[in-house]
């Protein structure tokens, strides 16, 4: 049954930040709620992150930055995404962004960016009633 | 009437709680152990005043390690500042200096911090976000200008590439006529947290071991008054570890780090002296005092029964700290007013050397110069008004207070001896002990926050319906161009036969054990750029890569 085969997801970071305590414990939440999850570690370039989704073969890609540079590289991510014809990938985001920027991330196709002091449940039942279904 | 501690717990105590439960079932410490309802004279039974505490200024420097304290001068207060291009950081901090700042710290951006210029490819997105770019003299001399080196004391956080900025800052020092026997300040220069926690790292272990030793021994001559490493719990801290293991994690680095001197052939007292801490202050009050008394005591004997030490000096621990930007919320972020105000407290109260405060907004950005200066208002509200900096090291002799001083002390001493098992941090680092620990602690704290056993205002309790965020600061979306541009019309202009040789001779160095200050400093008055030296050094040492830990 398709429903029963575990959701899986990459969890990277783009960008030159290394703070991954947010993206480590998203990962290990993701995980424990029966998700296969692929960390890529810090400093991925955005033809680096796309080239693992398409590897791994993952249903959704959660990105997270801390150095303000997400309206930069997100879009690079998305691009980069496309031109491997990955674009039926669930995309979501974490770190800090302003509220502001929310609508041009949303307008970019992300369907969820999630700050500081979000409860991990609400990322996971996000990912499983979103994520797209595998046949 | 009660006679002792367990006669009062097993009598009032538990009829008391028998009528009233208490409001949790258990009280515990960041790193889990319980915490008794009270504490008395039974829980410093075998304690001995010389030997734990001594007087300030004197070993182990529990209680201070100056004798006046601020008796005789405040901490000093050192917002870490820096942003967009040297210009505008140059701003920033006249201004802070023009609010009763007395020191500075320089933020620098993340290119410059991983070794490439702002007009690297890598470099996209990133130019001026979190700190200054600086790639060459030019930036330095601008981001220096007007401010006089001699007199001021300057804080670099700055890692992989530490000895390349000192080298521009030494260099920009020269160009004011300044002499570089009074020149003061600290780069942060420590690698070994980097592969743990903050992820700055370029070049792997060995030859940044070297140039951290290269360091040591070029500035115990050439510039006596420089801190040549902050050895930092802050970073370990803020990914999610504990007050003992920051401290142990710490440590650990440290004792890394003298014995790459010490195999380098410096003497301990030596450079010892010049070694400075930097620690982070979160939000459990009297345990992070403890945790600063503590430190002293732990760095007091490791410098003397480890390394023999015979001067006073190079058995003080001095530290800075920054209060705890993970316990900052996005969720009404006034609110971070109050904690950074307690969090300065406790480390004021610890007997901090030099203290950043946060900036209420920086959950959200980087922050605004009007919440800058509440941060420093802060600062100068408990320095001048509170009291609590007119007497020494004031908690002393609280019961709690020692008993938690001597429990953070054993832990940590614990947590030492299993990384000492492991082959000491920089084999802990490459098996991924400390950042698994760190991970582990980070999974806990979340957890606790998810089932409500901590409780964090305005996120998971005292919710309130927030629309916008205040006044944020953004940098300028045409700086990269800006920066590209200006690195362009560098380039052309410079004598590029003098960089090219400057660089031969970098690259010929990093294959023997000359010293490379010397190098570096020559490069840089040439206008060598930052990037175009982590180049040449990447292509002799290669790069790091991160363990694997999840």
């Amino acid at each position: 049954m398709a429903d029963e085969r575990p959701i899986r997801v990459l969890i990277a970071k783009p960008g030159l930040d290394g703070h991954d305590r947010g993206a480590k414990v998203v990962a290990r939440a993701l995980r424990d709620a029966g998700m296969e999850v692929i960390y890529t570690g810090i400093r991925q370039t955005p033809q680096m992150i796309a080239e693992a989704a398409l590897q791994e073969d993952v249903q959704v890609v959660g990105l997270s930055i801390l150095s303000g540079a997400h309206l930069e590289l997100f879009p690079r991510v998305v691009e980069e995404l496309k031109s491997r014809g990955v674009d039926d990938v669930l995309l979501f985001a974490g770190g800090i962004i302003p509220k502001d920027d929310i609508t041009a991330i949303e307008a970019m196709g992300f369907k969820g960016v999630f700050g500081p002091g979000t409860d991990t449940n609400d990322i996971i039942s996000f990912v499983k009633s979103n994520a797209p279904q595998r046949v | 009437m009660s006679n002792s501690k367990q006669d009062w717990l097993d009598g009032t105590w538990a009829k008391a709680t028998g009528r009233n439960p208490q409001r949790r079932p258990r009280f515990e410490s960041s790193s889990g152990a319980e915490v008794d309802p009270i504490y008395g004279p039974e829980d410093l039974a075998e304690w001995n005043y010389h030997e734990k505490l001594g007087y300030p200024g004197e070993f182990p420097f529990t209680r201070g390690v100056q004798p006046t304290m601020y008796r005789g001068r405040l901490w000093t207060m050192r917002q870490y500042a820096g942003f967009a291009d040297a210009e505008e950081s140059n701003r920033r901090y006249k201004f802070l200096l023009a609010q009763g700042q007395t020191g500075l710290s320089v933020a620098f951006d993340l290119p410059t911090q991983i070794g490439y210029d702002s007009d690297s490819p890598e470099a996209e997105g990133e130019v001026g976000k979190v700190g200054v770019a600086i790639s060459s003299l030019a930036d330095m001399e601008t981001l220096t200008d007007g401010i006089p080196l001699e007199k001021i004391t300057t804080s670099m956080t700055i890692n992989a590439t530490a000895p390349i900025l000192l080298a521009l800052y030494v260099a920009a020092a020269k160009k004011q006529g300044a002499d570089l026997a009074k020149i003061g300040g600290t780069i942060q220069n420590d690698i070994l947290k980097e592969y743990i926690a903050r992820g700055t790292y370029i070049f792997p272990p060995r030859p940044s071991l070297r140039l951290i030793t290269d360091v040591f021994a070029w500035c115990k001559d050439s510039l006596p008054e420089w801190n040549t490493i902050s050895i930092s719990g802050y970073h370990m801290r803020e990914a999610g570890c504990t007050a003992a293991q920051e401290l142990a994690f710490t440590f650990a680095d440290a004792i890394e780090y003298v014995d790459a001197a010490l195999n380098a052939g410096l003497q301990f007292d030596e450079f010892g002296g010049r070694l400075a801490f930097f620690w982070a202050c979160h939000s459990n009050f009297l345990e992070e005092i403890a945790k600063f008394r503590a430190s002293r005591r732990i760095w007091a004997k490791i410098a003397t029964e480890r390394y023999g030490s015979k001067d006073p000096r190079a058995q003080m621990l001095r530290f800075h700290t920054q209060t705890g930007g993970a316990t900052l919320t996005a969720q009404q972020p006034l609110n971070n007013i109050i904690r950074t105000t307690l969090q300065a407290m406790s480390a004021v109260l610890g007997g901090t050397q030099s203290l950043h405060t946060n900036s209420y907004d920086e959950a959200l950005a980087l922050p605004t110069e009007k919440s800058v200066e509440v941060a420093l208002r802060t600062q100068q509200i408990i320095g001048y008004e509170s009291g609590a900096a007119d007497v020494i090291d004031p908690l002393a002799g609280s019961y709690y207070i020692e008993a938690l001083t001597d429990r953070v002390e054993a832990e940590a001493w614990a947590y030492l001896s299993r990384i000492e098992d492991l082959g000491g941090a920089l084999q802990g680092i490459e098996q991924g002990f400390q950042q698994r620990e760190i991970q582990e602690s980070a999974f806990r704290l979340q957890r606790m926050a998810e089932t409500k056993e901590r409780i964090v205002v305005g996120v998971n309790d005292y919710v309130t319906e927030e629309e916008i965020d205040p006044d944020l600061m953004r940098v300028d979306t045409a700086l990269g161009k800006r920066r590209q541009q200006s690195l362009a019309d560098l380039r052309a202009k410079r004598d590029n036969a003098a960089v090219q040789a400057a660089l031969k001779k970098i690259r010929a160095a990093a294959r023997t054990n000359e010293n490379m200050m010397p190098l570096l400093i020559e490069a840089v008055e040439a206008y060598t750029t930052v990037g175009e030296i982590c180049g040449v050094l990447r292509e002799e040492w290669g790069e790091y890569r991160e363990v694997m830990t999840i």
